[in-house]
């Protein structure tokens, strides 16, 4: 092959080998979301061909050398009736199917395990509830649902995973979730869509899929020795939160035990449900989140605990006094650790300190 | 048998350009720095506009020779993040929105209605001056460091933590919006006040009621876009925190904003471009447009659900899921109008005697390419398959499809179709002919493996990727080049028409329009006597009459 030049051989090589044309379905909503992906192109190409043949007809027909002289038309309401509705109908098909789609990927089932994503310039860190932490990659279990609590310490930022055909943006200030439950084992992209700034190209990362064994040999190897509701517990203990909210009868705020999940009445006459982001804000912004019949004395925790301090907390708050708190303590305290306590993404040691870990904020 | 053309030019041995006209009415630089003419208005446009267009083609040539590797080894990332943003600010701002109607609309507008000017000639100059200011605004901050804030501007990005241009480059834009909204401003007088006797609204020519259409989006949605590029200046100098979460602010109320205008801005750039093509499809193929009303009414609708349909930009940023029902819902309304209009202009085509010179190749071209960038747009107002498409190549090849494949196609389209009239010469046919063809092939090579990058799920905006999207990533940049030659021979030819071209005549393509039925090039007044609209817009029967009196009363 001298005569063929290096470089498109090269070329030519690379293409026949590592050349896609369609991502590999990998979730349980691919396979649904490209069954519209499909409607849709066949409706367009069906109106591509339709309008090209109407050209090219009419191009040959009616050239000035075969019909010299134009018949003049004025209209057909019928004809023009028929292309408004057909195309209507269509339109309104793909937006029912897609809004069918659309709630499914972002309406969690209830049972779905829950995986917080901090996004940053330019890195993706990830606390799984039994306190693992990675950076730039994801480990999820086979056929679980799978859901993302995804927030952004900084700049707008999208996680995406187009194996799953999810994508989420995650927000500064603000908890977004997303779900979805692997199919295939296998090693898939991770990208930040959102442009970010200067590396936005570098944050990408990889989604492992593994089998429930290895998915659990994984979390052993993983563990940083104390769960995130753990460490919320002691940052709890750290910023003296329980100097107020306890259960004594004089305790001046309300009792955090039950009240994820619960109505809760407030200050200002509004009635809300207590979910992550509620609590997250009663955190960083706590004259505008007062529960009825307490006084507005909260400090506010703005600027002082990090995002993934912040997620410590909720997770704390969430599970306290439910049975699934100890559950989680158990998991990652019985599992056997694995040789030498591997920590991935670099953050060894980074909870042993919870008031290091909270406090400082990056 | 027939010629294959409809080209009817004068005697070239006996035929001289007017020896009055617009261009040599006066003389010298002032002339036409301080000129109030509508026409020389819209030719000092059409330079600036060429001048940014090639500026703009260049930063795109960067962007596609870094692509042409997975690694980011031609450019730094931040030169890179730099180089796309000044492609879209630049394509955007001061190219797609002024192109047609700055240019053409300006030049035009007033003959087709038999007016003498627009209605403020004075504040048309200004929105000239404005644009300018603007533009070299705008090519100031590019060169003393840039902006790299993508030309979307996101807060928080663009108000915390870039240090970068972000102000100076927002009050570019700012100042080249009034430009805008000046452009509109007098086309919606002038159309309403300034029409000759006789021309009621439904006798308007088509590309009259796009520009209106687009200019009461201009008029309406840009001061929007203006309030948000202060609030974001105001951020970033004296932190006023409206999109700072810190500060009680929303992020995604920039989004809203920008957006509001934005969409909109899609159909500002989209709108006089189809109006062009209604123009060019009756005259190439001697038919009244097919449903004329239907064919106007659309380009209002379109103006009208296009304000409605903003936050589909937003699907998947966490706004209320009932709130993407509702523009989902719009963005599938909003897509119909279109699909009026691509089926009324084949069946323009219909019992016609059609005739294939360079307009009409392109206007072929802008009805198979908008298509496609149309029915993938409807891929992205689709909830469902916009989370997955949305932000990354898929969106990328969709707008360029509709911006490139459509509005520039128009644009080409309208130039060469008046450039007889607006020069007094021909173009050279054939040369043109192919230029038309390799713009097209160079245009699919270039964006449409991007539609397949973008569902693999390249995510846009990076200046590296994974090396299993090369492939693809190679067949666009070369589709570049040879979208770049397409787009340079056009400037060639042109510029050497304006001394070598063949006289053009009062109305080489026997066309309707009234701008037709004076001199090439026109008269400063447009008009020796105002015309009397007395028939139907593209009626092609009283054409043959107004030229059998001619003969008439000449013999």
């Amino acid at each position: 092959m001298s005569h063929i030049s290096p470089v498109i051989w090269q070329f030519l090589v690379k293409w026949l080998t590592n050349f896609a044309l369609f991502p590999p379905e990998a979730s349980k909503i691919a396979p649904q979301m490209d069954a519209l992906y499909f409607f849709i192109l066949l409706v367009s190409l069906v109106g591509l061909t339709s309008v090209i043949l109407l050209v090219t007809t009419f191009s040959i027909l009616y050239r000035k050398q075969r019909h010299p002289v134009a018949v003049q038309i004025e209209g057909s309401t019928l004809l023009e009736a028929t292309w408004t509705i057909i195309p209507l109908g269509l339109f309104l098909v793909m937006f029912v199917w897609g809004a069918l789609i659309y709630f499914r990927v972002f309406t969690p089932p209830p049972n779905a395990m829950n995986v917080y994503v901090v996004g940053k310039q330019w890195m993706w860190k990830v606390e799984h509830p039994g306190g693992q932490h990675e950076i730039n990659s994801l480990h999820v279990p086979l056929g679980r649902a799978v859901q993302l609590t995804l927030i952004s310490q900084d700049v707008f930022h999208s996680l995406s995973i187009p194996a799953f055909r999810v994508k989420r943006e995650a927000i500064p200030g603000r908890y977004t979730t997303v779900w979805f439950e692997a199919t295939r084992v296998g090693t898939y992209h991770l990208f930040c869509s959102q442009y970010c700034g200067t590396d936005h190209s570098h944050m990408i990362g990889d989604v492992v899929v593994m089998t429930p064994e290895d998915y659990r040999k994984w979390l052993a190897g993983s563990t940083s020795g104390a769960s995130l509701a753990q460490n919320g517990e002691r940052l709890f203990a750290a910023l003296s939160c329980s100097a107020c909210h306890n259960t004594r009868p004089d305790a001046r705020g309300p009792s955090l035990a039950n009240v994820y999940g619960s109505k809760l009445r407030l200050a200002n006459g509004q009635s809300i449900t207590v979910d992550d982001s509620y609590l997250r804000q009663a955190i960083l912004e706590p004259s505008q989140h007062v529960t009825q019949g307490y006084v507005p004395i909260m400090p506010t925790y703005q600027g002082q605990i990090s995002e993934e301090g912040v997620i410590s907390l909720v997770e704390y708050i969430k599970h306290l006094n439910s049975d699934y708190r100890v559950q989680q303590t158990t998991t990652t305290t019985e599992l056997p650790p694995a040789s030498g306590g591997k920590v991935t993404g670099g953050k060894t040691g980074a909870v042993k300190s919870p008031a290091a870990q909270g406090m400082v904020n990056q | 048998m027939s010629s294959a053309t409809i080209i009817s030019l004068p005697d070239q041995s006996t035929a001289r350009i007017p020896k009055t006209n617009y261009l040599t009415k006066e003389n010298g630089l002032l002339s036409w720095l301080l000129t109030q003419d509508h026409k020389r208005i819209g030719l000092l446009y059409l330079m600036s506009i060429s001048v940014f267009f090639f500026i703009g083609g260049c930063l795109a040539g960067l962007i596609r020779l870094e692509l042409l590797t997975p690694q980011s080894d031609l450019l730094a990332t931040d030169t890179y993040n730099k180089v796309f943003t000044m492609h879209g600010v630049i394509m955007i701002f001061f190219f797609l929105v002024p192109s047609v109607p700055a240019t053409l609309g300006n030049f035009f507008l007033p003959m087709m209605l038999g007016a003498r000017d627009l209605a403020l000639p004075k504040m048309n100059l200004a929105s000239w001056y404005l644009y300018m200011a603007g533009g070299i605004l705008a090519l100031y901050a590019m060169i003393t460091g840039g902006v790299d804030t993508g030309w979307t501007f996101t807060t928080p990005l663009s108000t915390h933590y870039v240090n970068t241009n972000v102000i100076t480059t927002g009050l570019a834009i700012f100042i080249a919006g009034f430009s805008s909204i000046f452009t509109g401003l007098n086309f919606i007088v002038t159309i309403h006040k300034m029409r000759c006797p006789g021309m009621t609204w439904f006798r308007m020519p088509l590309f009259v009621w796009s520009n209106y259409a687009a200019s009461v989006l201009m008029v309406l949605g840009t001061p929007v876009l203006a309030t948000a590029l202060i609030l974001v200046v105001l951020e970033r100098t004296v932190g006023i925190g409206v999109f700072d979460p810190t500060k009680g602010g929303d992020p995604l109320l920039f989004q809203h904003l920008f957006w509001f205008y934005s969409h909109p801005a899609v159909y500002i750039m989209i709108l006089p471009g189809m109006g062009v093509i209604s123009e060019v499809i009756s005259t190439f193929s001697r038919k009244r447009v097919f449903g004329y009303t239907a064919v106007a009414f659309s380009s209002v609708a379109i103006a009208v659900f296009g304000f409605f349909v903003w936050a589909h930009h937003m699907f998947i940023m966490g706004i209320s899921s009932y709130a993407v029902l509702v523009f989902s819902l719009l963005t599938m309304l909003v897509a119909v109008p279109s699909a009026i209009k691509i089926y009324n202009w084949a069946m323009t085509l219909y019992k016609g005697s059609i005739t294939f010179e360079t307009p009409m190749l392109y206007a072929f071209g802008f009805m198979g390419l908008f298509t496609i960038g149309g029915m993938t747009g409807v891929f992205l107002g689709t909830s469902g398959t916009d989370i997955h498409l949305t932000e990354t190549y898929f969106i990328v090849a969709h707008f360029h499809f509709v911006m490139v494949g459509g509005m520039l196609m128009a644009f080409l389209s309208g130039l060469h179709f008046w450039w007889p009239k607006m020069t007094g010469r021909m173009y050279p046919e054939k040369i043109s002919q192919m230029a038309a063809v390799v713009t097209f092939i160079g245009f699919n090579l270039t964006f449409f493996p991007q539609f397949i990058l973008g569902t693999l799920g390249m995510p846009r905006r990076y200046a590296s990727y994974p090396p299993e999207f090369q492939v693809l990533n190679v067949f666009s940049t070369a589709g570049a080049s040879i979208l770049g030659v397409g787009y340079l021979l056009p400037v060639l030819y042109l510029t050497w028409s304006l001394k070598y071209g063949k006289i053009a005549g009062d109305n080489p393509w026997q066309a309707t329009g009234l701008e037709w039925q004076t001199q090439s090039p026109p008269l400063t007044e447009n008009f020796s006597e105002l015309p009397i609209m007395d028939h139907e817009a593209y009626d092609y029967d009283w054409l043959e009459r107004q030229k059998a009196k001619e003969v008439a009363s000449v013999g």
